[in-house]
């Protein structure tokens, strides 16, 4: 995957300057632990499997959830709100 | 599988051109090409190879890997001059040194190619790792190799001033310990455990230098390339599979054994190389255009099914065995070239059995870090078992494929994408034996 880390939280991202790019959210599989707060966030984008981690729901890329601009602040906020410190934007 | 013979080409058209290099070396001209050297030692290796050219043009060999089509030769197959290409330019954008590794740490069980060509060629691969040193820009060299690797690799390194900096570092036992995020892990913090990503490593890896993990077969095809061209690495194999290949063929033949095979071989033929000679496919096999001899006529294939790629890989079924070693032709098996490891499934042996083992044997070796992949495999593995034991119930194929689909590309590695390709294509080959499976019987043990 060609990806290049954001600045998950600044204000640039919140501002839009971001938002007109496509953005994924990455799941590091090595951190999370399924505690779901994510998949509530981003209820449109995620739903949780039958052990609690969360799952695309449609998706090419299981590990990198493509994000409609309409969610990147719901995003952002799973990013920062993330308990396991495992999920992160990056750019397209 | 303990005691392995001798290694040997098998025999293949000759190379069009083998005029003498400088210094009276003569480019191999048959699919022997990797294990010429009468033993391990650097004289021995220059006797037959010559001398290294050094590498004062890094864009020509990088040019002539391009048109060479040397692909990986640890299991992913990806074109080695791309990897090269990329970490090369990713250096010099981004003014990092880069990092070069000679993976050698082999931890799929049914292959023994890297062992046996660090024992045998030990140079070839000292060879293909300082020039992928010289192309990319790097000064730092490792080898990531089981400890009788490590052994051998020591000993050869000892042989020539030009390979004292490269260091060694030694990998432990299992299954992901040698994928590649794994081995930067390992010489990053000494830990063998794949890590999430979301770069290639051949942007930012070892401490976000650039790195170039390289298969030891891969370095030593590439130290062939280097001193004879792509036109004579091509001279062999077919145009989609060019050069040769080393590979592992073990289980129901008669000698199992590591053989360097010409790219796109068919796999009949490379098990043929491995029988008595009154034991042999040829002929006996309805396939395609294999013609029925005589000789054979009636006699049952021995062969029920070859699992092709490892454990990671695919079944290919036994009335199948004309397919080559090639990309494309065994991409509808689940299956590819990959490390070369070819298992071979006797006529007495239960598919499904079989590969209800290898899933269990598979989730077991989950390094246990992304949830998905410690608690999917186990619970894939365990229908496969409840099929295989012969459950009555018509719902296990569709929860094996349900739970193959639902770890796939969810783990920071690509263990639970090869485990669910393979416990599917375990479903595909043996499917006539699914069916009976379901109602109770078994088209082996009846």
């Amino acid at each position: 995957m060609a990806a290049r880390r954001l600045e998950s939280t600044s204000g640039a991202s919140r501002d839009g300057t971001a938002g007109r790019m496509p953005v994924r959210l990455h799941i590091d599989w090595t951190r999370c632990d399924g505690r779901g707060l994510c998949t509530e966030l981003l209820a449109d984008q995620l739903t949780r499997d039958e052990w609690g981690y969360p799952l695309a729901r449609r998706a090419d890329d299981a590990s990198n959830v493509p994000i409609p601009a309409a969610q990147l602040d719901a995003a952002h906020d799973a990013v920062a709100l993330c308990p396991r410190q495992a999920l992160r934007l990056v750019a397209e | 599988m303990d005691a392995l013979p001798p290694v040997h080409g098998a025999p293949g058209p000759s190379a069009e051109t083998t005029a003498p290099l400088a210094g009276g070396v003569v480019p191999p001209a048959t699919t022997a090409r990797l294990f010429l050297a009468a033993d391990p030692t650097f004289a021995a290796h220059r006797a037959v190879y010559g001398p290294m050219p050094s590498i004062e043009h890094p864009n020509a060999l990088v040019d002539e890997l391009r048109l060479s089509g040397l692909d990986g030769r640890g299991g992913a197959g990806f074109a080695v001059w791309r990897k090269v290409a990329a970490v090369r330019n990713s250096s010099a954008r981004r003014s990092k040194r880069p990092i070069v590794v000679a993976n050698g740490s082999e931890g799929e069980p049914l292959s023994r190619k890297d062992e046996t060509l660090m024992r045998r060629a030990p140079h070839l691969v000292i060879d293909g790792l300082l020039a992928c040193a010289a192309v990319v820009g790097a000064t730092d060299a490792t080898l990531y190799v089981s400890t009788e690797g490590a052994n051998v690799m020591r000993a050869a390194m000892a042989e020539r001033a030009d390979a004292a900096h490269v260091a060694v570092v030694v990998a432990p036992d299992g299954f992901v310990t040698g994928e590649a995020t794994a081995v930067a892990n390992a010489l990053e913090h000494g830990v063998s455990v794949p890590r999430d990503h979301v770069v290639h490593l051949s942007e930012s890896g070892v401490r976000g230098r650039p790195t170039l993990v390289q298969n030891v077969e891969t370095l030593a095809q590439l130290a062939l390339i280097a001193r004879f061209g792509a036109a004579w690495f091509r001279s062999i194999g077919t145009a989609d599979e060019p050069g040769t290949r080393v590979v592992t063929v073990s289980g129901a033949v008669d000698i199992p054994q590591v053989i360097e095979v010409a790219g796109g071989t068919p796999i009949r033929a490379i098990i043929d190389a491995c029988m008595r000679p009154d034991h042999t496919l040829a002929g006996s096999l309805i396939d395609g255009s294999a013609t029925p001899l005589s000789a054979t006529e009636g006699r049952p294939s021995p062969v029920r099914a070859v699992l092709v790629g490892g454990y990671h890989g695919g079944w290919v079924p036994g009335d199948r065995l004309s397919v080559p070693l090639s990309r494309a032709e065994l991409a509808p098996y689940g299956a590819q070239p990959g490390a070369g490891v070819l298992f071979v499934l006797g006529a007495t042996a239960c598919g499904l059995e079989t590969s209800a083992n290898i899933a269990a044997y598979l989730a077991g070796q989950s390094a246990g870090q992304c949830g998905v992949c410690v608690n999917g495999l186990p619970a894939m593995a365990d229908v496969l078992s409840r099929l295989a034991a012969r459950h009555r119930d018509a719902r296990l194929p569709a929860e094996i494929t349900r739970l193959a689909d639902l770890v796939t590309g969810r783990g920071s590695c690509s263990h639970p994408d090869g485990t669910a390709r393979f416990v599917l294509s375990s479903l595909t080959a043996f499917e006539t034996d699914v069916r009976a499976h379901l109602e109770g019987r078994c088209e082996v043990h009846g």
